[in-house]
């Protein structure tokens, strides 16, 4: 009996096989049985229905985006690779000075109770609200699609490093910080060498659930501010009626984000402890 | 009068007890300890052992009272008094070795990496754990984590150890293992300790003197026992002493008859008992008593 493994792989495939065979059978276009109308031949033979493109067609158009994912022709017609890379900058961009506020701040509430029941009211208002509900608000104020764009993923970022330091911070047990008072530690040296390291793992788990909300909210800024990045480039290829780039650009959403947060995945193994 | 080394002056603890009231779980607690004693306390649950601890090691902070080390009051926790926690408490992302290295490298921060390295590894050998530097926490058991939190203590060399019940999550084969341990790295260290223990046999094995407390509340120290057996001790044949059994017996007495009511002295000091010399005013000495009191030992020590 092979492993479970190599089954799984086994499955997954067969899976993946039976769903694009089935996808390609239902967009096959229909047999021209008859001659052509006046009209068809004015336009070209096209169908009037639309279709979605069957996989062949996808996996045709994939091959030479991906082959070729730097190219650069103009405003409107880049690479897949460019696209991509303007809107992981955005995502890293404000991802990371989410978290320059975020554990500090995460920090401080963990600490002092006095702090939390301070800010508490101001985060529970501000963290439920949809993050592209502050680009109008950002665009009038910064003036800038990029910028603005950038500020929507800090502002969506930032709550759930925010309230997972503050409670990992919070919940560091008693043993560990009184060892460190037996020690003598400073108390700069406490945060840094106890609490962080024993906090680390639901901080980890907070900025694992940011990425990936940063992830899902870029699409739709780029959607809104348009110019460059992926998000742009799907609502672009919509425009344009290429439903295989469209297509293909979904499923690189997805690879893109599986890959960032594989990555937070092994920050977090990384800092990870057993009791 | 000369000052001892370490001198507990009318502590005592008060706690709000839920209803408006208040609930005093000790008071008056009078006691010294010299240099290089080491001395155990018993009492039942509640007495307020830990907290006394944990006021000595400035973790707890007492309702009236102080506490006097070397002629400086004790305010906050401190390395001259290292800890040894019940449950451990070893950093668990870092390994045996960096556990004691830190702790180290705390008390003499000016020591180069090497020499930190070199003390912490002989104090871990000291408990048998040479083989299991780079382990984590987690991938010990019960018995060489308590190891390595005792390694850990005795090698910041503190003026005053103080162990809480160091010994009360392991099983009773561990239990004895370590206790010989603890007896072999104290015979080389003489560090002053004071320990608090359920085991009426531990304390016979490694102390000089035991405190007796009496039930909580308004808990005392009621007595002090001398313990006179002399060094070095090993707990295989410390039972053919007839010392130990006249103290253990005693022990037992005390805290299966008369832990309830027994006071200390008029001043609130323990009174003090020296079995050997034939001070005490009570030992069970019929056959019957004497079951009753193994048994009584038993429950204690579970």
């Amino acid at each position: 009996m092979a492993s479970l493994n190599v089954r799984a792989a086994l499955l997954s495939v067969s899976f993946l096989i039976l769903a694009l065979g089935l996808w390609e059978m239902a967009t096959q276009p229909p047999e021209a049985d008859a001659a052509m109308t006046e009209y068809e031949r004015l336009m070209g033979g096209a169908d009037q229905e639309s279709r979605v493109p069957p996989p062949s067609e996808v996996i045709k158009l994939a091959w030479a985006e991906l082959s070729n994912p730097f190219y650069d022709a103009g405003a409107n017609d880049k690479g897949i690779g460019i696209q991509l890379a303007y809107s992981v900058y955005r995502v890293l961009t404000g991802y990371l000075a989410a978290m320059a506020i975020a554990l500090p701040v995460g920090f401080l509430i963990g600490m002092s109770p006095l702090m939390y029941k301070a800010l508490n009211p101001y985060i529970q208002v501000l963290r439920p609200i949809s993050p592209l509900a502050w680009m109008p608000l950002a665009l009038f104020i910064i003036q800038d699609s990029d910028a603005s764009a950038i500020f929507v993923i800090f502002i969506c970022s930032i709550w759930p490093m925010l309230l997972n330091t503050a409670f990992g911070v919070a919940n560091v047990r008693q043993d560990w910080v009184n060892v460190a008072r037996t020690h003598e530690l400073s108390p700069i040296k406490t945060a840094l060498t106890v609490i962080l390291p024993a906090a680390a793992p639901t901080i980890l788990t907070g900025m694992r659930i940011s990425i990936g909300i940063a992830w899902l909210v870029i699409v739709a800024a780029e959607m809104l501010v348009g110019g460059t990045g992926i998000g742009y480039y799907v609502w672009n290829e919509w425009n344009n009626l290429d439903l295989a780039s469209v297509i293909f650009s979904i499923l690189m959403i997805g690879v893109v984000g599986m890959l960032l947060d594989l990555a937070l995945g092994k920050a977090q193994k990384l800092v990870e402890y057993k009791e | 009068m000369s000052k001892s080394f370490l001198e507990v002056d009318g502590l005592s603890k008060v706690y709000p007890d839920g209803q408006g009231g208040e609930l005093t779980v000790f008071e008056d607690i009078r006691f010294a300890l010299e240099k290089g004693e080491f001395v155990c306390i018993i009492g039942h649950s509640g007495c307020g052992k830990s907290t006394i601890l944990n006021v000595l090691a400035g973790l707890d902070e007492a309702s009236a009272g102080n506490v006097v080390m070397n002629g400086k009051e004790v305010k906050g926790p401190g390395l001259e008094r290292g800890v040894v926690f019940q449950n451990y408490s070893l950093l668990p992302w870092k390994t045996a070795l960096n556990n004691i290295v830190f702790a180290v490298q705390a008390r003499w921060p000016k020591w180069s990496k090497e020499k930190v390295k070199v003390h912490s590894e002989r104090y871990l050998k000291m408990v048998g754990l040479d083989h299991a530097l780079n382990r984590k926490p987690s991938q010990l058991s019960g018995g060489m984590r308590q190891r390595v939190s005792i390694a850990r203590a005795f090698a910041t060399q503190p003026e005053l150890l103080l162990l809480d019940e160091p010994f009360g999550a392991l099983d009773a084969l561990t239990r004895g293992v370590i206790q010989d341990e603890l007896v072999k790295i104290w015979e080389e260290t003489r560090q002053t300790v004071f320990m608090i223990t359920h085991d009426v046999d531990e304390a016979i094995l490694l102390s000089d003197r035991i405190f007796l407390m009496s039930n909580g509340p308004n808990a005392r120290i009621a007595e002090s026992v001398k313990v006179d057996i002399h060094h070095p001790r090993a707990r295989a044949t410390i039972f053919q002493n007839p010392a130990y059994h006249k103290t253990r017996d005693y022990l037992v007495d005390f805290l299966v008859n008369r832990s309830g009511s027994a006071l200390p002295e008029k001043d609130g000091s323990p009174k003090v008992v020296e079995l050997a010399k034939g001070v005490t005013q009570s030992t069970p000495a019929s056959a019957e008593s004497e079951t009753e009191s193994e048994t009584a030992a038993r429950a204690v020590n579970a």
